[in-house]
């Protein structure tokens, strides 16, 4: 399996690319969409844990993203504390909660998983509208004295962009260490077929929480570094049903169940959506095209870029994962 | 007293009105098992089309009903085409199928939203009708009823419906006994999407609406077909009730905004327990 | 020999049907076990019972002594049973190795991802799938995959394997070839248990048999005794001259 260390190298050296360029060039404006680069890819890295390696498909998983976001936002807020603690304790808070769901709703097959997890999320984002602490359907915002600690406004965007880096690279290195030990063959195992999964000895039950879990814990933290950015936290931006369909999308794009897949899967979305919304043509219409294209490669790629190259150029069958 | 009987009826309207949304779902999601991520869309399109009918030939709802119902059935059998087809004949297997149609059907509800708000972006509309808001309700309602009763009987006593049902409870014994399967998919969709149409288009007289409202509907639609099962649309009207009838008596209790949670909750436990509807077998 | 499986007035009803009705044997140690009965006789249900694929309705299943009633499924495995499905289960997209692999890093053995590997490659020797590892599994004919069901288990160190029809599609030659390795698995000093259709088979290399009929155990003893059985004749074969038959082949 060692080959396949060139396909984590590869991503890798994509990640550090987004991390060095607005540091080198000092520049602010390619830090911000850098950001959103680096988030996608973390976002989907983290979802492909539990949708390419296990096979169950989150349509809510942006859940855990709102969840570390507010928990996060509010421990700030009320009490004080560091962001790095808060960024923790938000990560651990959602892998608990995904464990407390996972107990229940991963006895659930194929579309009613789905289902449940879209339920799941306009549950809680119907609860933190109506949370009076949370700031209900308004949210929460920053008071500006609260970067002081972080040495002002500007170096918090730069410290939030650099905590952003190295999630994406933990995330990355986890997901790959994952896919290669006996753990990750288990899910795989189970991904494949379940009932014979158990017959050879995987205790699904657990394996699939823990891949739930870990697949919480990143958006949480991801999510909690975003609002803290953001300055400003509210139920329809950080329960987004959207975003939760983007995950998806991106996954699939790049090549569900690799390593390289899901930052390629991020970037090129992140690129398309970009071009979208700049060009004067498509500006108003980007939605529709997103759809146009998404349909495209769900019909046409649904193995995504990854699937497609190995199938079609020889070479890179053993290579890219 | 008052109180409870004002509730009840607006409770029972309601859920004739979210049962009426809910069953092209129902319809979709038991004959071709997939969950129509468009749904919403679909309902949203019925709404404008009803307003723009309205606008330019005054031609109220309830008549411009039957006329989405023929547009709903087109765009349905040509959707069918674009994005399920090639889904149905090649998935791998089921699970593969699952994935690929709940995302082809999400792009067609993204093509349709996003075609929405380039021309109408997110302005709340409404149509006005010199009816009050209990007699607009009344109507949607016995429309709801008159749906209802039709594709009940079309289902059950036309050789289509049979044919429907058939290819609903094992597609490969159905092709067996020479069923064009892929025809009964096609007309399934067709119809599932002319009834979220139709629905949208009533309930647009019923309620204000913009290019986002149709997602509550098909998200209450999800709760809806898991509380009344999917297999015929008297089970998605009484869930509907069901629906309206808690919702409305909630909303007497607790802060009307905590209804969604409690809703979506009960989603998650009926799924859980009771994944065949409140009526079906359990587990 | 000590036992190393009891089951103790098992049953199992599904509705109102009773597919499983008080069975009770043991199984020894070493030995190799047949089970045979007409169709829906429960002998895959007597299999999915023992190793809590079903849960039982009553009875008490020991392994190696201990209760094992209502352990789940893996953690049978993990003791040292190792199961194959009459409708072959192969893990399509995955590789021949790596189905082999989850075997040995799962079952008893409970090896590294390292060592299953290696131990992966040496079962896939043995049951001559080795130029096959490399091979999505989904893309195996029937006998291989029947085959690769037997190499999961064997990976995993089992005591005890339980094999559901592994012979069934199979032609005379194939046949043949799996019941050599069928032989070389007792010769490991492991303990099987097996369903089988092919009467002529499984009378050839069983210790001892057991017969199901209805749900109910008819008949329990060496081949040539059960095929003498007048029971198992009427209930089982049908027609005592087949039996006859069946006994001048062996």
């Amino acid at each position: 399996m060692k080959k396949n260390l060139f396909s984590l190298l590869l991503a890798l050296g994509i990640i550090f690319y987004f991390i060095l360029t607005p540091m080198i060039l000092n520049s602010p404006i390619l830090r911000e969409s850098s950001f959103t680069t680096l988030m996608y890819i973390a976002l989907a890295i983290s979802l492909n844990i539990l949708m390419g390696f296990t096979g169950y498909v989150s349509f809510g998983h942006v859940v855990f993203f709102g969840i570390g976001g507010y928990i996060t936002f509010a421990l700030l807020y009320y009490y004080k504390i560091s962001l790095f603690l808060a960024l923790i304790l938000a990560g651990i808070f959602a892998a608990l909660i995904a464990a407390l769901l996972g107990s229940v709703v991963l006895n659930l097959r194929g579309a009613y998983f789905a289902i449940a997890t879209i339920g799941i999320n306009e549950a809680i984002k119907s609860l933190v509208n109506n949370l009076e602490f949370l700031g209900g359907a308004e949210g929460l915002f920053f008071n500006m004295k609260i970067y002081k600690s972080y040495g002002g406004p500007q170096n918090a965007l730069w410290l939030s962009f650099y905590l952003l880096g190295i999630i994406t690279i933990v995330v990355l290195i986890i997901s790959y260490l994952i896919k290669h030990s006996k753990f990750g063959l288990g899910l795989f195992a189970i991904r494949e077929d379940e009932d014979a999964a158990s017959t050879l000895g995987v205790n699904t039950k657990l394996f699939k929480t823990i891949a739930f879990m870990i697949s919480a814990f990143f958006p949480a933290v991801v999510g909690g570094i975003f609002f803290f950015k953001n300055g400003s936290i509210d139920p329809g931006s950080a329960f987004s049903l959207t975003k939760s369909v983007e995950m998806i999308f991106m996954v699939m794009l790049g090549g569900i169940g690799t390593i390289l897949g899901p930052v390629l899967g991020a970037i090129t979305y992140d690129k398309i959506k970009e071009t979208l919304l700049v060009s004067e043509a498509f500006k108003n219409l980007h939605l529709t095209i997103s759809g146009i294209i998404l349909l495209l490669i769900v019909l046409f790629v649904p193995e995504g870029i990854i699937g497609f190259l190995r199938r079609k150029i020889k070479v890179l069958k053993n290579i890219l994962d | 007293m008052n109180v409870y009987i004002d509730t009840f009826i607006n409770g029972i309207l309601i859920g004739l009105i979210y049962g009426l949304a809910a069953m092209g779902l129902a319809l979709i999601w038991g004959v071709l098992k997939v969950i129509n991520l468009s749904h919403g869309a679909f309902i949203t399109l019925g709404m404008f089309l009803s307003y723009l009918i309205f606008k330019y030939f005054h031609i109220p709802p309830y008549i411009s009903v039957f006329f989405t119902l023929i547009i709903g059935f087109i765009l349905g059998f040509l959707a069918y085409f674009i994005s399920l087809h090639k889904i149905v004949s090649h998935a791998k297997n089921f699970k593969e199928y699952e994935l690929s149609s709940l995302l082809s059907t999400f792009s067609l509800s993204l093509i349709i939203t996003g075609f929405l708000l380039f021309i109408f972006a997110t302005t709340p509309m409404a149509i006005n009708l010199p009816l009050s808001l209990f007699e607009t309700k009344l109507l949607a309602s016995f429309f709801s009823i008159i749906f209802t009763i039709a594709l009940t009987l079309f289902l059950y006593k036309t050789y289509m419906g049979k044919a429907i049902r058939a290819v609903s409870q094992n597609i490969d014994a159905a092709k067996l006994m020479g069923v064009n399967t892929t025809l009964i998919l096609a007309i399934s969709f067709a119809i599932g999407i002319s009834l979220a149409m139709a629905a949208g288009n009533l309930i647009a007289m019923v309620f204000p609406f913009s290019t986002l409202s149709g997602i509550l509907y098909e998200l209450k639609s999800f709760v809806i077909c898991v509380l009344g099962g999917l297999g015929n649309p008297v089970g998605t009207i009484v869930g509907g009730i069901i629906l309206g009838l808690l919702e409305n008596f909630f909303g007497l209790f607790v802060n009307q905004g905590l209804v969604p949670f409690i809703e979506f909750t009960i989603l998650i436990l009926l799924l859980i327990f009771k994944p065949n509807g409140l009526f079906g077998g359990s587990k | 020999m000590p036992s190393i499986l009891k089951v103790e007035n098992l049953s199992k009803k599904f509705g109102g049907l009773l597919a499983l009705n008080n069975v009770s044997f043991e199984v020894k140690e070493k030995e190799i076990l047949g089970i045979i009965g007409p169709n829906g006789a429960g002998k895959s249900t007597l299999f999915k019972c023992i190793t809590s694929i079903y849960k039982p309705s009553s009875g008490k299943v020991y392994f190696k002594e201990f209760d094992v009633t209502n352990y789940p499924t893996y953690k049978k495995v993990k003791m040292g049973m190792a199961i194959t499905h009459q409708i072959v289960k192969p893990l399509k997209e995955l590789s021949v190795l790596e189905n082999v692999m989850v075997g040995a890093c799962y079952g008893k053995a409970n090896l590294s991802i390292k060592e299953a590997r290696e131990k992966a490659l040496e079962v896939l020797d043995f049951v001559g799938l080795y130029d096959k590892k490399d091979l999505e599994a989904g893309k195996l004919n029937v006998p291989q995959k029947k085959r690769l069901e037997m190499a999961r288990a064997l990976a995993s160190d089992p005591e005890l394997i339980f094999l559901d029809e592994v012979l069934a599609g199979l032609n005379p030659a194939e046949v043949s070839k799996m019941l050599d390795v069928i032989l070389k698995i007792r010769e490991k000093g492991i303990t099987i248990l097996m369903i089988e259709h092919l009467m002529h088979a499984i009378m050839k290399v069983s210790d001892r048999i057991i017969v199901l009929d209805h749900g109910q155990k008819i008949a329990e003893g060496p081949p040539q005794k059960v095929a003498k059985n007048e029971k198992v004749i009427e209930a089982y074969l049908g027609d005592p001259k087949l039996a006859l038959k069946l006994l001048k082949e062996k």
